[in-house]
C-alpha cells in the first residue's frame, strides 16, 4: 500500500508516507516483512495453518476483550455472569461461542502446524530458534487455555483446575507449599479465580504476542522452509532474489485469504451448529456451577490436553509417590525443544526420506491421537494398556530419532523446488 | 498421604464419590424434542409453570424474554404464566424458600436453567418418565434413573401409577439380589401413555430452550453466515487464481 502511494507521485498521501518514513521505518518494515519477503512458491495445504493460527489469536484477543466487559471474576458471580453474557448481552452468545470454539480451533491449527514441521523438517538448521519460539508459544498457549478454562466457574472448570494444580503437589518436600502458593488458598477459591483471570487476560496474552512476534521475525530472518526441504536462497535469479521465491505480498496474502475463507466456513459450522462439539469443546458438567462438595462422575481435561493426561495416568506410582507421571508428562513436552538436534537425517523433507522415518512419523501421529482418545476415557482397560504403549512409543519416537534417522535411506534432494 | 496425593489416587481410579442419590445404568430414552416448534415450547412453558416452578427456579430466564421468544403478548404472559407478583423482566424464581426446602426434602430443589445442557434432554425426559411406586421412600415414589431421589412424583396424577418389576440377578459378589428391570403400568392416570410422552416431551423441549434461548437464532443465523462465507471463499479463490496464473 505504501509503495503504491509512493509511486503515485508527489501527492499528499505520498508526502505523508515520506514524513512518517523519516521518523518510523513504515515502508521499510512493509517491504521486509511482506512485499519483498520472498517465500518459496511451492507451499502446499500444510502451509495455511500458521497464518490461520495468527488469525485465531487475533480473534481470541478481540472476543476476549468483549467478554471481559461483561464477565465478573468472582466465585459468587462468575458462573452467573457467563449466563448473563449468553442471554442478556447483545450478541453475547456469539462472542462467547467464538471464544470457546476459538480455543479449540487454536490447538487444532497449532497441532497441524507442528506436524507440518515434522513432515518437512522445518525445525532443522537454520530454523532451530524459530522452532524453539514455536514450542514456547505452544507452552504459553497451554497455560493460557488452562487459566481460561477456570473462568466460567463450572463444575468441570473447578475440578479440572483442582486436578492440574494438585499435580504440583506430588513434588517431594515442596509440593504442598507449591500448590498453596499457586492457589493462594487451601483450595481452589475466589482468590485462585482472580489470579487466573489476571494471568489469562493480561499476562499470558502479552507473552503470547511477544513470542508470536519473535517467531515471525525469526522466520523472516531465515526464510520459510518448503515441502522440498531445500533452501531457496541458494539459487538466485538475475534480480538477486531467490529464483524459486515469490513476494509474500500479494501472492501469499491472496492465497492465505482463500485459506481464511475455507477455515471460517468450517469454524462457523461449529460455532453456529455444534458449539459444544458433542461435549468436547464445552463439557456438559460445566453447565453446573462449581461445587467443591460434588465431584463430576468423570473428570477429564479438555481434549487438547488429553494426550499428556493419558501419559500422566499411564505411569504407575512407585517409591510411595505419584511424581513420576507428572515428570513424564513434563518431559514429553520438554523433549520438543530438542527435536532439531535429535533429527540426524541428511535431508529435511519427508519427500526424500526413507521408509523408516515415514513409518515412525505416521505411527507417531496415530499414537498422539490414540493417547488423546485414552485421556478422555476413564482409566480402565483397554485404555490403560493403550496409554502405556502410547507413552512408550512417544518417547521412543524422539529418543531413538538420532539412531533411526541416521540408518534410514534417503533420496537425493532436487536443487530447485517442485510444485 | 497428602491431599494432592489422595486426589491423584482418586483420578487413577477414574471415578469419584457422588452424593447419595446416584445415577443408575437405566437406559436413556430419546426425547425427540423440537425446539423449533413454538406450540411445543408454549405447552412446555405452561407445564413447567404449573408443575415445576413451585419448587424449581429458572434463575437465568426472564419472563419478558420468554414472552418475546415464545411469541406471547404481555397479557397472555400474565394470564397464563405469571401467578405471583413478579414484574415481567424478573427471572422465573420459585416461591419456595431454599432453607425451608432443605428441611422438607433434605436438599434444595436445583435450579433448572441449564439442566438440559448439563444432563442432556434425554436424561431429563427419561427421569420424568421413570418414577415408580415405592412405599419404602418418604414420598412414596422412587426413580429408576436417579435412585433414591428426594423429588416426589408430581406427575403421578397425569401419568398414572408405575410399578416396578424385579428380577433376581447375580451381582459381582456372586450373590443373587433383586434387580429393577422394568416399570409396568398400574392404576391409570388422566393421560394415556402417548399423551403423557407428549406432555413430558413439551416440558423437556421448553427446558432445552431455557438452557440456551439463543439456540434457534443461532441456527437460523448460521445458515446465512455460512452462505456468505462460501461466497467470500469463492471470490477469494478466483482472486488467488488470478494472481497466481503467472507463477510457474
Amino acid at each position: 500500500m505504501a509503495e503504491k502511494a509512493a509511486a503515485a507521485g508527489p501527492g499528499k498521501l505520498a508526502a505523508l508516507v515520506e514524513w512518517i518514513d523519516a521518523r518510523f521505518p513504515m515502508t521499510k518494515m512493509w517491504k521486509e516483512q511482506a512485499a519483498e519477503y520472498y517465500a518459496p512458491k511451492n507451499f502446499n495445504v500444510w502451509y495455511y495453518f500458521g497464518s490461520l493460527a495468527l488469525l485465531v489469536l487475533v480473534l481470541q484477543i478481540v472476543t476476549g476483550i468483549f467478554l471481559t466487559m461483561s464477565y465478573k471474576p468472582s466465585a459468587t458471580d462468575a458462573f452467573g455472569s457467563v449466563e448473563y453474557i449468553m442471554r442478556d448481552v447483545e450478541w453475547g452468545w456469539l462472542i462467547r461461542y467464538l471464544h470457546s470454539t476459538g480455543a479449540s480451533a487454536f490447538f487444532i491449527l497449532v497441532y497441524l502446524h507442528m506436524f507440518r514441521a515434522l513432515l518437512y523438517g522445518s525445525h532443522r538448521r537454520p530454523r532451530e530458534l524459530l522452532w524453539i519460539f514455536g514450542v514456547l508459544i505452544y507452552l504459553a498457549l497451554m497455560a493460557e487455555a488452562f487459566f481460561g478454562y477456570l473462568l466460567p466457574w463450572g463444575n468441570m472448570s473447578y475440578w479440572g483446575a483442582q486436578v492440574i494444580v494438585s499435580l504440583f503437589g506430588s513434588f517431594p518436600v515442596i509440593g504442598d507449599a507449591l500448590v498453596e502458593w499457586i492457589r493462594g488458598d487451601y483450595f481452589i477459591s475466589d482468590i485462585t479465580l482472580n489470579r487466573f483471570f489476571a494471568l489469562h487476560v493480561v499476562a499470558l496474552p502479552l507473552v503470547l504476542i511477544f513470542l508470536v512476534v519473535a517467531h515471525l521475525l525469526a522466520l523472516h530472518e531465515v526464510g520459510s522452509n518448503n515441502p522440498d526441504g531445500i533452501e531457496i536462497k541458494q539459487v538466485k535469479g538475475p534480480d538477486g532474489h531467490p529464483a524459486d521465491g515469490i513476494p509474500f505480498h500479494p501472492y501469499y496474502t491472496v492465497k492465505d485469504l482463500f485459506g481464511v475463507g475455507v477455515f471460517l466456513v468450517l469454524f462457523a459450522a461449529v460455532v453456529f451448529f455444534a458449539p459444544e462439539m458433542g461435549g468436547l469443546f464445552l463439557e456438559a458438567p460445566n453447565f453446573e456451577p462449581a461445587n467443591p462438595l460434588l465431584t463430576p462422575e468423570h473428570i477429564a481435561p479438555v481434549w487438547y490436553f488429553t494426550p499428556y493426561y493419558a501419559m500422566l495416568r499411564a505411569v504407575p506410582a512407585f517409591a510411595g509417590t505419584q511424581v513420576w507421571g507428572v515428570l513424564v508428562m513434563f518431559a514429553a513436552i520438554l523433549l520438543l525443544f530438542f527435536l532439531p538436534w535429535l533429527d540426524r537425517a541428511p535431508v529435511k523433507s519427508i519427500r526424500y526420506r526413507g521408509p523408516v522415518y515415514k513409518a515412525a512419523l505416521m505411527l507417531f501421529a496415530a499414537t498422539f491421537i490414540m493417547l488423546g482418545y485414552c485421556g478422555l476415557k476413564p482409566a480402565v482397560e483397554p485404555f490403560k494398556t493403550m496409554s502405556v504403549a502410547g507413552t512408550i512409543y512417544y518417547f521412543v519416537f524422539f529418543l531413538a530419532m538420532p539412531w533411526y534417522t541416521r540408518i534410514d535411506s534417503h533420496k537425493p534432494e532436487p536443487t530447485r523446488v517442485t510444485m | 498421604m497428602s491431599a494432592a496425593g489422595r486426589l491423584l489416587a482418586l483420578l487413577a481410579l477414574g471415578c469419584a464419590a457422588t452424593a447419595n442419590a446416584a445415577t443408575t445404568g437405566w437406559p436413556l430414552a430419546k426425547a425427540h424434542t423440537d425446539v423449533g416448534s413454538l406450540a411445543s415450547l408454549q405447552r412446555g412453558a405452561r407445564n413447567f409453570v404449573n408443575y415445576c416452578l413451585g419448587c424449581h427456579s429458572l434463575q437465568y430466564m426472564r419472563y419478558s424474554q420468554l414472552a418475546d421468544d415464545l411469541a406471547l403478548t404481555e397479557k397472555e404472559l400474565r394470564d397464563n404464566l405469571m401467578f405471583t407478583g413478579e414484574r415481567v423482566y424478573d427471572p422465573m424464581r420459585s416461591a419456595m424458600p431454599a432453607e425451608k426446602a432443605r428441611v422438607w426434602f433434605g436438599n434444595a430443589p436445583p435450579d433448572l436453567s441449564l439442566i438440559a445442557r448439563s444432563r442432556g434432554v434425554d436424561y431429563v425426559y427419561t427421569f420424568l418418565k421413570s418414577f415408580y411406586a415405592d412405599p419404602s421412600r418418604p414420598t412414596g415414589a422412587n426413580n429408576a434413573l436417579l435412585a433414591n431421589t428426594v423429588m416426589p412424583n408430581v406427575l403421578a396424577v397425569r401419568q398414572g401409577e408405575q410399578l416396578p418389576r424385579y428380577e433376581d440377578r447375580r451381582g459381582a459378589d456372586g450373590k443373587s439380589a433383586p434387580h429393577l428391570v422394568a416399570l409396568e403400568p398400574g392404576a391409570p392416570g388422566e393421560m394415556t401413555a402417548g399423551e403423557f410422552d407428549g406432555f413430558v416431551r413439551d416440558t423437556v423441549a421448553f427446558l432445552e430452550y431455557v438452557s440456551e434461548p439463543a439456540k434457534a437464532e443461532r441456527k437460523a443465523l448460521g445458515v446465512w453466515v455460512i452462505l456468505f462465507l462460501l461466497m467470500f471463499t469463492g471470490f477469494a479463490y478466483l482472486l488467488y487464481k488470478e494472481y497466481w496464473k503467472d507463477v510457474k
